[in-house]
């Protein structure tokens, strides 16, 4: 080690290619106003876009601080392991979003996840979860913006809030001038330029380290040891890496956390209601679920690399964190060219799930918020110039969150956490009321509070010591099953006692009840059997599976 | 699944809807123009750098030219992204409504139909 920190070494080069992306991303902004006419064209980009544009920024949207820097640190601390955020974690509940789900979002036409409670079960249902997502947004925003922050200012040696305005500063630009087209634009570019800064890192370091095979090998000999090579291995326990057994794996990660985060965030789904036909919205999880499966080749093992090539790494604070696992092998194998391209990759996917925020933000706002309990029957103009305000106001709120956040590191994880344990009860809610035409109304609204309550009090008391987890992730696999079981046993016994829906208000909304035209718009090449929602999402599982088989 | 429904209205929904048929959306630029723009720079300066690269350039990245490889990729795939655009590019709104089974008042995308 050198002892010259994190500080990456760019040239006036790498600086232009920083330059010239930032330019781009504004130039883009700028190009995608002259196609916002109307509300929708700026929140949910007109329905126009085909599937593989939606599918990338569906991916990208997720690619943000947590993914690259914390999956990498992941694989450091856990090794082979982390793949189970990827293959269990995220692929099964994106088929299931794309196949299953999308036809009711997609098809009942309504323009927030938040609209869809409102039409199934009553406003009071919509506004508790309009307001908790609005809120959860803008502090998550704040959350990204201030490890966007870290990282300038760690690599490149910029002020804490130089870095702040400069990232809020390109992010409100491009999201108040190019609106939802803007965003999914630029995640789309955000995709390839964080693949192009991930992936030279990942050659080197396996030259580096004589290829897989001498990865392996020297995985055996760290401080992981074997256990670091193996995703199943003594998962019948919990004396493993991630400390969890395979019950947790499968229904806690790959069931109740993962399909309530990808199933009903709107920051992701967003992405997939601004596609041009229901093909294509099915389309828009599947499509990204094919990324999704290889992005571990790109973070999971530079971790690993970083683990046996990075001495010290692992260290409870300072520069050895596992969090800077990405950050250090960049700064000891890339040469400035290449380094100047990855650090524009990284700042990218900071950048990237911010605006995912920011937009979903916006549009639940102006949509769920504003006009439906403030301002209703006012002109298209009104609710478009709404949104931009809103846009401005999220982005100021970041950054004032991302000060608190300067001051109060672990409280403003513990608050994500809080937030990402609010998805279980929401997708109970979801899923049962989708299947279950009976479900009340109120029994939806006490379904979703309660559900909530019961993951907070989980958190709440697993934090004040009262009950005792192995780990935070086992918390938060037991927390999201409570709430799931709340939910769903508060439905059961509210439905019976109160009045049900009319058939002819749950058209389209739940299984069964038909409204749905699975060929709305669609164009004549979508029927092409290579385009058929079932069929790719079921490749995508059986790469999923056939990934986790050994071949080493 | 019964098709042949039509799905519950509400107000807000229906107005949404009405508005898309005013929608600007059709003159959205295509994306792969400046996705393969981008790239095609990056992958010149790069290149250009890994043309020039010194001894302690390359030994810092094991020995691999990474600037050249990693320019030429970039350069390579920005071409693509950007032939792929000149081969199918992006039709007129009003020529796609044929091909909209259905839905003659859709408005078209600024892509080539399908993914």
């Amino acid at each position: 080690m050198d002892g010259g920190g994190l500080r990456l070494d760019l040239n006036a080069l790498d600086y232009v290619l920083l330059g010239l992306y930032f330019v781009t991303v504004l130039g883009v902004g700028f190009a995608a106003r002259r196609a916002i006419r109307t509300s929708v064209d700026f929140f949910l980009s007109g329905r126009s876009l085909p599937a593989w544009v939606t599918g990338l920024a569906f991916v990208s949207a997720n690619l943000g601080a947590l993914e690259i820097i914390g999956m990498a640190a992941n694989g450091a601390q856990y090794g082979v392991m982390t793949v189970h955020y990827y293959w269990i974690g995220a692929v099964p509940a994106m088929v299931f979003l794309g196949i299953v789900m999308m036809p009711f979002y997609y098809g009942s036409k309504v323009r927030s996840v938040p609209e869809y409670l409102r039409l199934r079960f009553n406003r009071p249902t919509h506004l508790l979860n309009a307001i908790s997502f609005a809120v959860a947004q803008v502090l998550i925003a704040g959350v990204n913006l201030y490890a966007l922050a870290l990282v300038m200012q760690a690599l490149l040696g910029w002020p804490l809030w130089v870095a702040i305005i400069v990232g809020a500063a390109i992010v409100l630009a491009y999201i108040t001038i190019g609106g939802l087209s803007g965003a999914i634009y630029n995640e789309v570019l955000q995709f390839f330029v964080i693949l192009a800064g991930l992936i030279p890192v990942t050659v080197i370091g396996l030259v580096k380290v004589g290829g897989v095979s001498g990865l392996m090998d020297a995985v055996r000999d760290s401080k992981l040891g074997e256990a670091g090579l193996h995703a199943w291995q003594d998962t019948g326990t919990t004396a493993n890496p991630l400390g969890a057994h395979w019950l947790g794996i499968v229904f806690g990660l790959g069931f109740v956390l993962s399909f309530g985060y990808w199933t009903t965030n709107f920051a992701e789904v967003q992405r997939a209601l601004s596609a041009k036909n229901m093909s294509a919205a099915r389309r828009t999880p599947i499509i990204a679920a094919y990324p999704k499966l290889l992005i571990p080749v790109v973070t999971v093992i530079p971790g690993l690399i970083a683990l046996v090539t990075v001495k010290g790494l692992g260290a409870p604070s300072g520069d050895l964190q596992y969090n800077n696992a990405i950050p250090l092998l960049m700064r000891d194998l890339l040469p400035n060219g290449v380094l100047g391209v990855a650090v524009t990759g990284l700042l990218a996917s900071f950048m990237a799930g911010m605006a995912a925020n920011v937009s979903g933000f916006n549009t639940v706002f102006t949509y769920d918020i504003w006009q439906a309990y403030v301002r209703r029957d006012r002109p298209d103009d009104y609710y478009l110039r709404i949104g931009r305000y809103a846009t401005i106001a999220a982005v100021v709120i970041g950054i004032g969150t991302a000060f608190i956040a300067a001051g109060f590191s672990n409280i403003m994880n513990y608050i994500q956490a809080l937030f990402s344990l609010f998805n279980a009860p929401l997708f109970a809610t979801f899923i049962i009321g989708m299947f279950w035409k009976r479900m009340s109304a109120l029994a939806g609204f006490w379904s979703l509070l309660l559900g909530t309550l019961a993951a907070l009090a989980t958190y709440l008391l697993y934090k004040s010591g009262m009950i005792h987890f192995n780990s935070d992730l086992e918390e938060s696999f037991w927390g999201a099953g409570i709430a799931f079981v709340t939910v769903a046993v508060v439905a059961a016994i509210l439905t019976p006692l109160t009045a049900p829906k009319r058939g002819e208000d749950l058209r389209g909304l739940v299984y069964g009840t038909g409204g749905i035209d699975l060929k709305a718009g669609v164009l004549a090449g979508d029927a092409a059997w290579y385009r058929s929602p079932v069929l790719l999402g079921v490749i995508a599982l059986a790469l999923a599976v056939v990934l986790y088989i050994p071949v080493f | 699944m019964d098709n042949h429904s039509e799905p519950a209205r509400d107000p807000l929904v229906d107005g949404a809807e009405a508005d898309e048929r005013r929608s600007a959306a059709a003159r959205l630029f295509d994306i792969r123009r400046v996705i393969g723009g981008l790239f095609a720079v990056y992958g010149i300066v790069v290149t250009l750098m890994g043309v020039f690269d010194s001894q302690a350039e390359i030994d810092k990245a094991e020995g691999v030219r990474i600037n050249l490889w990693a320019g030429l990729a970039m350069l390579a795939f920005g071409l693509l992204m950007l032939f792929w655009q000149w081969v199918r590019p992006a039709e007129p709104p009003a020529a796609e409504q044929d091909g909209v089974i259905g839905q003659p008042d859709d408005t078209g995308s600024a892509y080539p139909e399908g993914s």
